[in-house]
């Protein structure tokens, strides 16, 4: 899976680094940083929760 | 279970509804709503982008996933349910069965008795009141809001954003004091004041003024601020009137168990601003009125419908909560609590993060224009930092 995200929405609410913190982080910019593009599987069901609890969809799964 | 009834179509019924497919439900699924928008609109927009007009409308809207196979019964409202004979009668008298239950009606807000008939007094909560409250506007009224919590300061922020003159009267001795309690409420209202927002606290209101249109807010000590436009936002009450006589327990929302089902009904459960549950994060009872709530819960509670009583999982969580006025993004993780202190950065500066405590362990962190902090708060708070813990290293 590749994670696509759209930094222009993110407001920094940091739901996605709670979610999966090995996926995503918010930096000192308030700004998430996708840490691994391609995340293993074993990752998909915290990333989908990720990208389900940003309040401003930034991020889409693309299989 | 063959047929789960969802009542409540904003973000906690929708999520609930889309989590029972996720979570394997095959049955007969349908989601009744009051409000006839759908997908429904998200409500944080309502108080700021829509509300100021930054946003267009369409962009506020949720998004629901892609074919969610569900019965929509929209522009209902559920007036009774049977739990024995699984039917919920709704206001046009049609009834929906169910074998599966989900609560989700939210939150309705608190009015002002004898005013809601009077002209250009408005509540906001859901998206015909921010077009109705953002075409007022557009007039360039006098505006007083009635209420200093979040929905209040930030639509007294919008409204100095918007260059209009607001007074905000609140009973309360700080603004948003029962998320943030009193130790950030002079800092809160310093920020408002210094954009010019005047700040009226531990003020009753007696009333407000005016025959058929609002012209004033008299106070309990018998001053009448001039108002042209009246915000009311003194907070809501959950929205549990159709289920009185049910046998459900409702104080204070739907009580419910650790999993969020109902207390004495196996096969209900209940979902985001009108759910009471049992949260183990902080060993006690309570009803959270945050956005990230009700998508979390709304995941949960459609596990434990999903589940046998004995096998569901407890909904473990540190509530979050975010609120952005003027150029301050507010975040707060966490309960209320006990003042610690301003742990890092500072209020001068504008970016820093507060901690609260209670009973000796770390409960709640403020992280203001600071997101980088707010997760490592998050994370102490659920392993239980104490206080002392603290003092010898942040998070």
């Amino acid at each position: 899976m590749k994670i696509v995200i759209d930094l222009d929405l993110c407001a920094g609410h940091a739901q996605c680094e709670d979610a999966a913190p090995e996926v995503f982080r918010v930096n000192d910019e308030a700004l998430v940083e996708v840490l691994m593009e391609n995340p293993p599987e074993s990752l998909r069901a915290k990333v989908e929760d990720a990208a389900r609890r940003c309040p401003t969809d930034v991020i889409s799964i693309v299989d | 279970m063959n047929r789960v009834a969802v009542v409540g179509a904003s973000l906690a019924g929708l999520r609930a509804t889309e989590a029972l497919r996720r979570h394997g439900f095959g049955g007969d699924l349908t989601l009744i709503g009051e409000e006839l928008h759908f997908p429904p609109y998200d409500r944080p927009p309502l108080s700021k982008e829509l509300l100021k007009g930054t946003w267009e409308d369409e962009r506020a809207r949720l998004k629901v996933v892609d074919n969610l196979e569900v019965n929509l019964v929209l522009g209902r409202r559920a007036e009774s349910v049977d739990l024995v004979g699984g039917e919920v009668t709704l206001d046009d008298g049609s009834t929906v069965g169910f074998d599966g239950l989900v609560v989700a009606t939210g939150a309705t807000c608190r009015t002002l008795p004898g005013t809601e008939s009077m002209g250009g007094v408005y509540v906001l909560r859901t998206y015909d009141d921010c077009v109705a409250l953002r075409q007022a506007l557009a007039d360039r009224p006098r505006v007083v809001v009635i209420g200093a919590g979040f929905i209040g300061a930030e639509v007294a922020a919008t409204c100095r954003t918007l260059d209009l003159p607001v007074t905000v009267v609140e009973f309360l001795a700080w603004p948003m004091e029962r998320v943030l309690g009193s130790a950030m409420g002079k800092w809160a209202i310093e920020l408002h004041e210094s954009h010019g927002a005047e700040f009226k606290m531990s003020t009753s209101v007696k009333g407000l003024v005016g025959g058929d249109k609002v012209e004033g807010v008299e106070l309990a000590d018998g001053t009448v601020l001039p108002a042209d436009l009246v915000v009311v936002a003194i907070g809501v009450f959950p929205e549990t009137r159709w289920l009185e006589g049910s046998g459900l327990t409702l104080e204070n929302g739907v009580v419910c168990d650790a999993t969020c089902r109902a207390l004495g009904a196996e096969n209900v459960v209940a979902v985001g601003d009108v759910a009471r549950w049992y949260n183990k994060a902080f060993e006690r009872d309570m009803r959270v009125e945050h956005w990230t709530n009700a998508i979390e819960q709304a995941d949960a509670a459609a596990r434990t419908l999903l589940s046998a009583p004995g096998e569901s999982l407890p909904f473990v969580s540190v509530p979050y909560v975010w609120s952005d006025q003027y150029d301050k993004k507010l975040q707060y993780v966490g309960i209320v609590g006990e003042f610690i202190g301003v742990l890092e950065g500072s209020t001068e500066e504008g970016k820093f993060v507060a901690a609260f405590s209670s009973d000796g362990l770390l409960v709640g962190a403020l992280c203001v224009n600071w997101p980088a902090r707010m997760i490592r708060y998050k994370r102490a708070i659920q392993e239980h930092m104490t206080v002392e813990e603290l003092g010898k290293g942040l998070p």
